[in-house]
């Protein structure tokens, strides 16, 4: 999908150059625009290994951990059909919090591995469970409470206040989870009304 | 709209004192862990660099030939009936598929318009607030191996849509 987008700007815009006859401007803009994203690139180093670090302070004194656990008692209500002490609730467990901290690098392992553990708990069938959707709609919802990358990126284009959009993005991801957890319900109820399962 | 403005400024400084802290009195070796934890941000850093080449170069492409404002003109009265700005339309369609692409577009737009304009906060929002629908559902099933999805994509999109919904409102609530 990301493939055709890419393929279909970059062509549709060679072709409407073509007819404005700006293509002395692509032409300049192809290289400048490289050279941009290399420096934005490493302009991100300073803030990723920054953060990156402190969570990992957070990680090695187990303070993750500890926060999970404050959050048990919501994440089981929202899977009723994995087990209290089942692996997969700590690691869908883990998975949330490390997004929530933007870590994505590091809740994608745990992510994958959360799955493994509900596709055992549907007795390994390749269909999607109902947990199943549920954990991806969390997931996609995009839960964060600091979004580091974008705060990065505000920062190199000298943003007077880089971190004005903590409070609404933190508004706008909870909102979308919540709507993300209640359209999740939705289809659930709509399919078991269905018989289907 | 006041409180929300304290938070962004609280939340990060507080957190990192929070956790320093912490780790403290567990007597964990912080700054190793430190230094550990971002030799990952480096890697990070470095790995994301072709996908912003390749995107923002098409995006560049795309924008100075002359085609971006075509379809925009195409799409502005829907637009202005929302009171949405047009320029967000490109980020909006693309952060549900592609994260990194969807960062593309974002630092363009903070480059062309500012980080601290209208447009600017709401591309800030809209790249923080949502994750990639599409990529996280590849991943996740593709590696364990679900075929059938059920109605994942669904919720996934329509949660997508709420979100930059609400960014959009929110935005314009609080700055516009």
């Amino acid at each position: 999908m990301v493939n055709y987008i890419w393929i279909g700007m970059t062509l549709i815009g060679l072709v409407f150059a073509a007819i404005n006859g700006k293509m002395k401007d692509v032409n300049e803009a192809i290289f400048q625009s490289a050279n941009e994203a290399v420096t934005l690139c490493i302009g991100l180093i300073s803030i990723l290994v920054f953060w990156l670090g402190i969570m990992r302070i957070a990680q090695d004194s187990g303070l993750l951990d500890k926060f999970s656990r404050l959050f048990r008692p919501i994440i089981k209500r929202l899977f009723p059909e994995v087990p209290e002490n089942h692996p997969a609730m700590g690691y869908i467990l883990s998975n949330i919090i490390a997004n929530m901290f933007g870590l994505g690098n590091a809740a994608t392992p745990l992510g994958i591995k959360a799955m493994e553990q509900l596709k055992e708990l549907n007795g390994g069938r390749p269909v999607a469970s109902r947990s199943m959707i549920t954990f991806l709609a969390l997931n996609t919802s995009g839960l964060t409470l600091i979004p580091t990358t974008v705060i990065a990126i505000r920062m190199n284009y000298h943003s007077a206040s880089p971190t004005e959009i903590v409070g609404p993005t933190l508004l706008a991801t909870t909102i979308a989870t919540i709507a993300a957890i209640l359209i999740d319900r939705y289809y659930y109820y709509k399919r078991t009304r269905n018989g289907v399962k | 709209m006041y409180i929300l403005s304290i938070v962004s400024i609280w939340i990060i400084p507080l957190l990192i004192g929070f956790i320093l802290i912490y780790s403290v009195m567990k007597k964990t070796p912080a700054y190793e862990s430190f230094v550990d934890g971002g030799k990952e941000g480096i890697k990070i850093a470095v790995s994301i660099i072709p996908f912003l080449v390749g995107m923002l170069v098409a995006i560049t492409v795309f924008r100075a030939s002359g085609a971006l404002d075509f379809f925009v003109h195409l799409l502005r009265p829907v637009l202005d009936f929302l009171g949405v700005p047009s320029e967000i339309v490109p980020l909006a369609l693309i952060r549900p598929i592609s994260g990194n692409a969807a960062l593309g577009i974002m630092s363009d737009i903070l480059k062309v318009h500012g980080p601290d304009t209208f447009i600017g906060k709401l591309a800030s929002t809209i790249q923080g607030s949502t994750d990639t629908t599409l990529y996280v559902l590849t991943v996740y099933f593709g590696a364990v191996g679900i075929k059938k999805m059920g109605d994942a994509l669904k919720v996934g999109l329509l949660a997508d849509l709420v979100g930059i919904s609400a960014a959009i409102i929110i935005i314009t609530w609080m700055f516009g």
